[in-house]
């Protein structure tokens, strides 16, 4: 057995006719950052969103290929996505709390699980909120609404939220590309703080993000994988033509 | 041809000439119910039963039938519309089904009342023998209501955003946990807010009630709270005509001396009432969202 998490095989995903997604092969090991870039419209989204079956969403989407977490086919028919989506978690390009208070935010998917002890959700608050990097700006209200915050704590709030259901994998989608640079750089600490517990993969359209942040990097094309390697080789020494020229900024 | 600076001015000085109108239109019939109504009111007014042919009524049980009638049929339709207004935005796929569905609440909302208040006759009252009574009543409100107040609740639904929908779900939480734990606490305010603004719509309602509630007020007997007795206030199955329906009734074949008075008040009271709703709704609507989305 290897320590592969998960594993994406011959994944195809179709949005009515049109095919966005033409069979990514792609693995991620336990732990660490793996950075998705590519242009816009080259499908990271989409094959980010296959991997906790948000796609289920959108009507008319159709997958073929096999995701594996942990063993498990996460298209099998018996798949619980609601379990899924516990083990792995989600965060949007968009800031997105709930209109409620900070605390509530990061309690909330434990709460609804059915957790009332009150010292365990003060400490799962506390250690979700200090693993987010968010900790110390927020400590002293957290009973007041998080829409109050600024969109990086916000951000970082709702890192935290995932955190405390304590998932396995941490999906990202373009997570810094609503914000402004020092916010960007505190949400990137917080990435960094996170990989050495979490499996974390993150979409990004800021090479330079990837190239601080990212211990492997896959850069994808027109629904397609390129090329999937250690961070520093794809931007050092990439093996394909394609991978060096949008590195290098000829296109995209 | 006028050059386009020009043509601007023109086009908002009408839309405000316009505006003004409906303004003034809306002042001025306020102004002049509230001026014949308000000198009317009184403790005394607003507490004493009706009288057919004496001056001096009152319209304390008319008042007590609305509020009532209106609890009623909010109790009946606001968990129909819910459930509906759910169904519709967050479940239901767009298909044929949904696209019925939303044109029966579409053709529902346009019916007259007049016309829902016959249905109601035929069918409650004759059909299904329960008479002129708060009950009848009560179901044709439902009628009436259904349709607006589903639309207004999915309206309240399709202000939250998608991506709340997106963290609920990624988080782990179930469609459902997703829709009451994340997405109807977001949309209380502005649901509230439709609600309240549907019941002043109810309650100035005559037309349904006229063949259902029917238009006599049995006096009340306010000690008694059994609800199985006939002077009980709220025994469901006794007749009970409005203060919408009462205005109308005076102004049609009212024979008391004092018809034109009592009318004038009753109006009075209504526009009051239906004001208070409107008012009441902003405040709590606004308030409500503040509380959840500020400190
Ligand atoms: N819901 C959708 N319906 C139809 N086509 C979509 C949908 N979402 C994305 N696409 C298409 O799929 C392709 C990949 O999109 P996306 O995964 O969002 O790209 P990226 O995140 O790399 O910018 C694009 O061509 C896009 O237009
Ligand atoms: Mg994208």
């Amino acid at each position: 057995m290897s320590k592969e998490i998960l594993t994406t095989q011959d994944l195809h995903l179709y949005y009515g006719d049109k095919e966005a997604l033409k069979g990514i092969n792609l693995n991620f090991d336990a732990k660490g950052i793996t950075a998705l870039i590519g242009p816009s419209g080259c499908g990271k989204s989409t094959y980010l969103r296959t991997l906790n079956r948000m796609n289920d969403l959108i009507p008319n989407v159709t997958i073929t290929g096999t995701i594996k977490f942990k063993g498990q086919d996460l298209y099998a028919p018996s798949a619980d996505t609601v379990q899924i989506r516990k083990e792995i978690g989600m965060v949007f390009q968009q800031p997105n709390p709930f209109p409620f208070s900070i605390y509530d935010n990061v309690i909330y998917g434990l709460r609804i699980a059915g957790e009332k002890d009150k010292e365990k959700l003060d400490a799962v608050v506390e250690k979700s909120l200090r693993q987010a990097a968010v900790w110390d700006e927020v400590k002293d209200h957290l009973h007041e609404s998080a829409l109050a915050l600024s969109g990086g704590q916000q951000q970082r709030v709702c890192i935290a939220r995932v955190l405390a259901v304590s998932p396995e994998i941490i999906l990202l989608d373009e997570p810094t590309s609503a914000l402004d640079p020092v916010s960007s750089s505190q949400i990137e600490t917080t990435l960094l703080n996170l990989r050495h517990d979490y499996t974390v993969i993150t979409v990004t359209h800021n090479l330079q993000q990837a190239s601080r942040i990212a211990d492997r990097t896959a850069f994808f094309m027109n629904g397609e994988l390129v090329e999937v390697d250690q961070t520093k080789n794809i931007f050092m020494n990439p093996a394909e033509k394609q991978t060096e020229d949008y590195i290098s900024g000829r296109f995209g | 041809m006028m050059n386009p600076k020009t043509q601007n001015k023109v086009a908002i000085g009408t839309l405000y000439g316009v505006a003004g109108l409906v303004v003034l239109i809306l002042l001025a019939l306020l102004g002049y119910i509230l001026v014949s109504g308000l000198p009317q009111l009184s403790w005394h007014f607003l507490t004493a039963p009706a009288k057919a042919f004496l001056k001096g009524g009152g319209v304390g049980v008319q008042l007590y039938n609305s509020f009532y009638l209106l609890i009623l049929a909010m109790l009946i339709s606001f968990p129909i519309a819910l459930g509906a207004a759910i169904y519709l935005y967050e479940y239901a796929k767009d298909n044929w089904v949904t696209t019925t569905i939303r044109t029966a609440i579409e053709i529902l909302s346009s019916l007259p009342s007049v016309v829902v208040g016959l249905f109601g006759f035929l069918f409650f009252v004759v059909k299904l023998r329960l008479g002129f009574s708060i009950l009848s009543g009560a179901f044709a409100l439902t009628f009436f209501n259904l349709p607006l107040l589903t639309r207004s609740i999915e309206d309240s639904l399709r202000t939250i955003d998608t991506t709340q929908r997106e963290g609920g779900l990624a988080l782990g939480l179930s469609r459902w946990e997703t829709v009451t734990r994340v997405i109807l606490p977001a949309a209380v305010p502005s649901i509230l807010t439709g609600v309240i603004l549907s019941a002043g719509r109810v309650f100035g309602e005559a037309a349904a009630l006229i063949y259902t509630a029917g238009q006599s007020a049995p006096a009340l007997d306010f000690t008694d709270w059994n609800p199985f007795n006939i002077s009980s206030p709220l025994n469901p199955m006794r007749p009970a005509e409005t203060l919408a329906v009462h205005i109308w009734k005076i102004n049609s074949e009212g024979i008391m001396p004092d018809a034109k008075a009592i009318s004038s008040g009753s109006s009075a009271v209504l526009v009051l009432a239906i004001l208070l709703f409107n008012f009441a709704a902003r405040y709590l609507g606004k308030r409500l969202y503040k509380r959840l989305t500020s400190a």
